[in-house]
């Protein structure tokens, strides 16, 4: 078991637990409860070596059709839930950009998407939970009742327990089909523009830039769902990275070509395109292992939230340091409120990079980043996340020590080690 | 649409089909030791599509009324039979426990042999149906590492050979499913390689076997020439060898 970002040298040993009876024999080790697998760095690591994988458990239980109301198990993956309910006329209201994260998953993180300004995140849109904890207890928690439960696993890092079940409220969609349209933008002024009045009007916004450019151009998409009967099933990817290149193609020369091209491949068309669902949500699922591209070395994504301003002085950090990355991706979050204590979005605007490893260049650059960040009462996001300090964690996560408190002590990843325990 | 009971229904290659006939909108009637899980399994392949979804308790062993057991899920008769519960516990700690070799006999042949001969008459009279067999590769032949597990599959892909030939004139079909190295439960504690494959390709390849009404199918497809070599060494040489 390794994470999405190629975490740790040595695989984390993985244990399959496929129902939850099986549990009772899987507590004799310190261990973690992980899903996919997608978190980029140490959030879904165990900080015992050893994982508890609950992909097996991938059992939707009971869906009304009437109320959109879908209970199901923990591993059971957002894609397979969207193949399932959209024909009858739901959607999952919050989707991160890979149809392969888990229920569990996207609640530990409380993952947000490019409607965060109109739907905030994964944790708002669920019901209930239910967590089974080393002691044997059982918690069936919600908003109204043991709240504190509640509250401390959605955003909890799988540190509450292992989750179990969910009951998700579904959104209706009138079919599996999406306009969009891109725009692009030429400098950061024009992009805030832009954000600030497509989020008005529009359902979903994300833009991409390209941060090697000195101006910080790039191109703004927005999407909104419309009526069309026509099935569009999830698909399969179209290539699939077959083993890890020795030499990562991805460097600093290809990456400014690719960028440049992809700035001006960008047909834009005077009028909206129609696209599958699985095509805006999940545009990255068209390549399967695309992480194995960065090579042996692996990858790592910072990804903040900050103030708006701010992210003019990030990006003149990243493009002086000549490092940088294709997949670059800036979202204005809304101030909708997450029941969950450690929720990682909050108003301001949100970075996302992916970086080729490379040892101190990179680390040196993450703490140029962090500095501002932390100075501008940012924060960083965990399950991206291998390199934050500890007081970096505690300060833009102040609820962190009630998380401590409802941990189970059986439970810990990498990430929890890493940042409460080294003061 | 279809009337499937599925036996070791919460096996990984048994829920890997089950959701396939779910999406088609086929009956299914469900058998396992496990009631808790046999609830749960139910519910999601009720969510996936299946129609009626039925549960019944069964356990191999040597007491099981397996007459009984087929009497009360006939019912309206049946479409088909999969057959897909077994064990694969290590030959190590098996082969010189009498006990512990009697009882995988019994969970991997004997009850397999006991549902095929409690259905048989009656897939006969109905003169139409699918009795299909979850066998292995590992029946093939006899190797130091798993021959007390490839001996009972043996016995089980033999039995199946004679009861084809029976029921041919009756219209009734029986598939003997092979699979090579799947990635189970059944197979959590091995390495895995580059001839693994995952459930889902196995439950597909059920579904290709039952629309084409083959008779003996290895799963994936180049088994049946990895086993041929296998079959070719001759003994002299094979017992020779670590495998
Ligand atoms: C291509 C790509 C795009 C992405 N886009 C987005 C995005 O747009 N927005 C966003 O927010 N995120 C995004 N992510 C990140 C991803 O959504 C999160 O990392 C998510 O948590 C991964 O879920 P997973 O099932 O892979 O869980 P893992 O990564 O395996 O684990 C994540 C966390 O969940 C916990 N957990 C898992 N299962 C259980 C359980 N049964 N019980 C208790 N705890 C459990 C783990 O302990 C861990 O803390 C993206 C990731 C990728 C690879
Ligand atoms: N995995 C492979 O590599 C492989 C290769 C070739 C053939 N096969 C065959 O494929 C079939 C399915 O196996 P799988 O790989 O999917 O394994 P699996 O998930 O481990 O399933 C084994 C099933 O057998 C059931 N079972 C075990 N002992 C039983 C008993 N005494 N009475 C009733 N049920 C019993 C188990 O029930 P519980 O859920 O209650 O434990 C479980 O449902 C088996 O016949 C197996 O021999 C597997």
């Amino acid at each position: 078991m390794r994470s999405w970002g190629g975490l740790p040298e040595h695989p984390q040993r993985s244990r399959s637990l496929n129902w939850r009876d099986e549990l009772a024999e899987c507590w004799d080790e310190p261990t973690l409860a992980v899903g996919a697998g997608r978190s980029y760095g140490d959030c879904g690591l165990a900080a015992s070596g050893e994982v508890l994988c609950t992909t097996g458990m991938n059992r939707m239980l009971q869906f009304d059709q009437n109320s959109g109301v879908l209970r199901c198990e923990a591993g059971v993956s957002l894609g397979d839930i969207l193949r399932h309910t959209v024909p009858a006329g739901w959607i999952l209201p919050v989707l991160p950009g890979t149809q392969y994260v888990t229920v569990a998953g996207a609640i530990a993180n409380d993952v947000h998407g490019k409607n965060h300004h109109g739907f905030g995140t994964f944790g708002r849109h669920v019901k209930s939970l239910l967590l089974q904890r080393s002691d044997r207890e059982l918690i069936e928690c919600s908003a109204g009742n043991r709240s504190e439960w509640f509250s401390a696993s959605i955003a909890g890092l799988g540190l509450t327990g292992v989750i179990l079940q969910a009951e998700l409220q579904l959104k209706p969609v009138a079919g599996a089909w999406l306009q969009c349209d891109t725009v692009r933008f030429r400098e950061l002024a024009e992009f805030f523009a832009l954000s600030e009045e497509s989020d008005q009007n529009y359902e979903y916004t994300v833009a991409w830039i390209d941060c090697l450019h000195a101006r910080s151009r790039g191109i703004f998409s927005r999407a909104w769902h419309i009526e069309d009967a026509r099935p569009a099933p999830l698909r399969e990817p179209r290539f699939r990275v077959p083993f890890t290149p020795p030499l990562s193609p991805v460097n600093r020369f290809t990456l400014r070509a690719f960028n440049s091209l992809y700035y001006h491949r960008q047909r834009l068309r005077g009028h909206p395109d129609t696209i599958p669902l699985g095509d805006w949500f999940f545009p990255l699922d068209s390549i399967g292992s695309w992480n194995r591209l960065y090579g042996s070395r692996g990858f790592r994504q910072y990804q903040c939230v900050v103030p708006a301003p701010v992210v003019r002085d990030l990006l003149a950090i990243i493009r002086r340091s000549a490092q940088g990355s294709f997949l670059a991706v800036l979202k204005t979050f809304g101030d909708l409120q997450s029941p969950g204590l450690m929720s990682f979005p909050r108003p301001g605007v949100t970075l996302a990079l992916d970086f080729p490893w490379r040892g101190s260049a990179t680390l040196e650059l993450f703490a140029q980043l962090d500095a501002v960040v932390g100075s501008n009462d940012g924060a960083i996001y965990p399950a991206k996340d291998a390199h934050m300090q500890g007081a970096d964690f505690r300060r833009a996560y102040p609820a962190w020590e009630t998380v401590e408190r409802l941990r189970d002590p059986r439970l810990k990843s990498l990430l929890w080690q890493r940042v409460t325990e080294d003061s | 649409m279809a009337r499937i009971l599925i036996v070791g229904a919460t096996s990984a290659i048994a829920i890997a089909s089950a959701r396939l006939f779910a999406a088609r909108g086929d009956d299914l009637v469900l058998a396992a030791r496990n009631e808790e899980r046999l609830g749960s399994l139910a519910a999601d392949l009720r969510v996936r599509g299946a129609g009626a979804v039925d549960t019944v308790s069964f356990m191999a062993q040597p007491q099981q009324d397996y007459q009984g057991f087929a009497g009360r899920v006939w019912d309206q008769g049946l479409d088909c039979l999969l057959l897909a519960h077994g064990s694969l516990r290590s030959q190590d700690r098996c082969q010189d426990d009498v006990t512990a070799s009697r009882r995988e006999f019994e969970v991997n042949a004997l009850s397999t042999i006991c549902l095929l001969a409690a259905f048989a008459g009656r897939f006969a009279e109905q003169g139409a149906g699918n009795m299909v067999v979850i066998s292995s590769v590992a029946g093939d032949r006899g190797r130091q590492s798993n021959y007390l597990y490839g001996s009972a599959k043996a016995a089980v892909s033999t039995y199946c050979q004679g009861l084809r030939n029976r029921m041919h004139s009756s219209g009734v079909r029986v598939i003997t499913i092979k699979p090579g190295f799947v990635d189970t439960p059944m197979t959590a504690g091995f390495e895995k390689g580059l001839l693994w494959t995952q459930p889902e390709q196995i439950a597909s390849g059920i579904l290709r076997a039952l629309e084409r009404g083959s008779d003996v199918v290895y799963l994936p497809w180049f088994w049946r020439y990895i086993m041929l070599v296998i079959r070719l060494i001759p003994e002299r040489w094979f017992k020779r060898l670590s495998l």
